[in-house]
């Protein structure tokens, strides 16, 4: 292990999370303490936890060793402890427990354009910026014409930023970092900003960097990013590495990863919603596949499962649900058609119908499912629950047969539909074959 | 290579090497607050030199014309500027001080640094200003005619005095905002207070003798006597006693504050 550059060993973090306004840390509290007993105050001798404080561990006992020259990407979901892991790494906070070995000059990303002031100029930025993420002053100067010349601001060089576009500021912040030459450089969910080409270009650098031999650490959802830049890749959930492997590998179980929570909801029959004539048992999301999913692949179609009791004889039903999506669009409605229940009075029992959204349909993120049982004859709602499940629609890395096709970066649009289209042409020379 | 070692309370052993490794960005920092402090204004860095001077003539009409205050015999807007130099750069330092880590939560939240560097270089503008004032007050002695004698080296000595003095309270009330924004309403309040219950627009021999020592706890007390003492010629009396008083309420407060800082600093990113 001679070769590893950065060793983390048992790292954990605790955070203190207070549910009220905690007593033991209101002003006047801190006041009262620290006139009875200022010296052990200023020592910084603490009071044990309140009673309403509860404890969460953000990391715990996180092990890695990491070689020289490897690019590791790290994954999880919101929460799961990436950043907090990255702010340890950027030494912004400490650990409560273990420790980090880093042997080489590091650098850390975690923001572009931290340390900008938006009325100085690009010119006085970049040397600020650059001293905020740890260059020197010479070492600024030397590198100022390449700097601005990847930002491609030279016409803007001596106006204040507040006056720049998102662009060119996002630009000119990307090429201070870009420019940075640590042996181990640590990068948040940056690749998140710019337009496509400047992404592409950020893209490129990183790997130039990967392959200089320098070490590069990084966070990001873009799953793209992850398997395209790294050669190893880290899966965290509740602050503990849970898979360390090949980035494919990695990024498809964290893809797959099927936590049931919030993809299914099931009532006990007391506290199920219903009226004296229908009540649900449950709603689930289900893959084409049968199995309960809370991630879908934009290519599957996704099930909408109704799972209810009729107690009363005599009713039409239509189930129905609504979509919305993470921006809290209704996408639309969809009512229950199926031709052998349609205007069929349904006798008494259980009943499990599904509604079926075809993939290559929807766009990427989360979804939101409103389930609805409303009768016919006489028209009435009768029971409902909003947003009573979700899902979530990933475009995944290897896909080429969905609407995006080649294209990697983000697209617009709430829906995704992978359309049909066709070409005709009119006095062409000859076309060139097929390249991919 | 270097090798780094990152573990609970691991930062307190490098934590003033780091200071030093740090010292380029303590001179960017100040350098960003020179730069944007005149920005879109008109008159510019003018502002530095109309301030105090203003505040002179009010200060000179209240309390020399309307109230008649003694002056050791030194033309009174002389005297109320040797008062005024360290007094403006301590209210001003002590505000820009306290608000700095709020105003810079955006870099502690995202890079590493020791924070010291962030209290200690927004004093710097303050310094300039202060600077800049110095010439006003060499301007003025002109006018007047009035020549400083050999005492005015020890300045430098009163200087360093209202530096602590303004790094220490700014230390400590920095650190405070950080968890108890209480401090935004407090600063102001305190700065304006200070100017009535410290010797500026009045010299401090008018407080009875038996109260003088006490008198001095207010550690403006001695830092505005020393001003005057070195810059005025031995037109003021020294006083032993309240100047020691002075200072050592300033040590205290440099000390205290910089372990109260230190203790609270590793907690900024998850509180601010």
């Amino acid at each position: 292990m001679s070769d590893a550059i950065i060793t983390f060993e048992k790292l954990s973090k605790r955070y203190i999370i207070s549910h009220q306004r905690a007593k033991g840390d209101g002003f006047r509290h801190v006041v009262e303490s620290a006139l009875r007993r200022p010296w052990r105050w200023l020592r910084g001798a603490e009071d044990g936890p309140a009673a309403n404080q509860e404890e969460f561990w953000a990391l715990r006992h996180v092990d890695l060793t990491i070689q020289q020259g490897e690019v590791v990407g790290i994954v999880g979901r919101n929460g799961a402890g990436k950043s907090t892991l990255l702010k340890i790494l950027s030494r912004i906070t400490e650990p409560t427990e273990g420790r980090i070995h880093l042997r080489g000059r590091t650098a850390s990303l975690l923001e572009v354009g931290t340390g900008f002031h938006p009325e100085l100029t690009g010119r006085e930025n970049i040397y600020l910026n650059g001293a905020v993420l740890g260059m020197s002053r010479l070492e600024i100067r030397r590198k100022f014409d390449e700097i601005v010349s990847f930002a491609e601001i030279d016409r803007f060089l001596d106006t204040p930023v507040k006056r720049y576009s998102s662009g060119m500021y996002v630009r000119l912040a990307f090429a201070v970092a870009a420019h940075l030459e640590p042996e181990i450089l640590v990068v948040d969910e940056v690749l998140a900003v710019g337009d496509a080409t400047f992404q592409r270009k950020c893209l490129d650098k990183m790997d130039d960097a990967g392959k200089a031999g320098r070490t590069v650490l990084f966070v990001s959802h873009n799953m793209q990013a992850v398997t395209r830049l790294s050669s190893r890749c880290v899966l965290l959930e509740k602050g503990e590495i849970t898979l360390d492997g090949p980035p494919h590998k990695v990024a498809s179980a964290y893809l797959n990863a099927g936590a049931m929570g919030s993809a299914v909801q099931e009532w006990e029959p007391s506290n199920a919603p219903g009226d004296d004539v229908v009540r649900f048992h449950a709603v689930r999301i289900r893959s084409e596949a049968g199995t309960v999913v809370d991630l879908i692949d934009i290519r599957q179609a996704v099930g909408i499962e109704f799972d209810y009791q009729v107690m009363k004889p005599g009713y039409i039903f239509h189930p129905h649900f609504l979509l919305r999506n993470e921006d809290g669009v209704t996408l639309f409605v969809s009512i229950d058609l199926d031709p052998e229940w349609s205007g069929r009075r349904r006798p008494p029992g259980r009943y499990v119908s599904t509604g079926w959204i075809p993939g290559n349909f929807l766009a990427e993120g989360a979804m939101w499912v409103g389930a609805h049982l409303m009768t016919l004859a006489p028209e009435k709602w009768r029971c409902g629950v909003p947003d009573v499940v979700m899902f979530r629609v990933v475009d995944p890395l290897e896909a080429k047969d969905t609407a995006r096709g080649d294209y990697t970066r983000p697209l617009l649009g709430v829906m995704r539909p992978l359309l049909r289209w066709t070409t005709k042409t009119h006095d062409v020379e000859h076309a060139a074959p097929v390249t991919r | 290579m270097q090798d780094l070692i990152i573990e609970a309370g691991r930062t307190e052993r490098q934590y003033w090497r780091d200071l030093w490794r740090y010292r380029e960005l303590f001179m960017f920092l100040a350098w960003r607050d020179l730069l944007v402090r005149y920005k879109q204004t008109i008159v510019g860095a003018t502002w530095s030199i109309v301030r105090p001077l203003l505040m002179m003539v009010v200060l000179t009409v209240v309390f020399g014309r309307f109230a008649k205050m003694p002056s050791a015999g030194v033309p009174y807007p002389i005297f109320v500027l040797c008062a005024m130099i360290p007094w403006q750069f301590f209210a001003a330092a002590v505000s820009e001080c306290g608000h700095s880590l709020v105003g810079n939560a955006a870099l502690i939240s995202k890079v590493y640094f020791p924070r010291m560097t962030i209290p200690a270089s927004s004093i710097m503008t303050s310094f300039v200003d202060l600077m800049l004032s110095g010439v006003l007050l060499a301007a003025l002695m002109a006018w007047y005619q009035f020549l400083p004698d050999l005492k005015v080296m020890a300045l430098p000595l009163f200087l360093l005095m209202v530096f602590a003095a303004a790094l220490g309270i700014g230390l400590w009330i920095s650190a405070l905002m950080v968890r108890y924004r209480d401090f935004r309403f407090i600063v102001p309040f305190l700065v304006q207070f200070g100017l009535y219950v410290s010797p500026v627009g009045f010299a401090s021999d008018i407080v009875p003798a038996e109260w003088r020592t006490l008198y001095a706890l207010n550690p403006m007390v001695g830092v505005i006597d020393g001003f005057r003492w070195s810059l005025l010629g031995g037109a003021t009396t020294w006083h032993w006693p309240s100047f020691l008083v002075s200072l050592g309420v300033v040590l205290l407060i440099l000390v205290s504050g910089i372990k109260y800082f230190r203790h609270t600093e590793r907690t900024f990113a998850d509180v601010i």
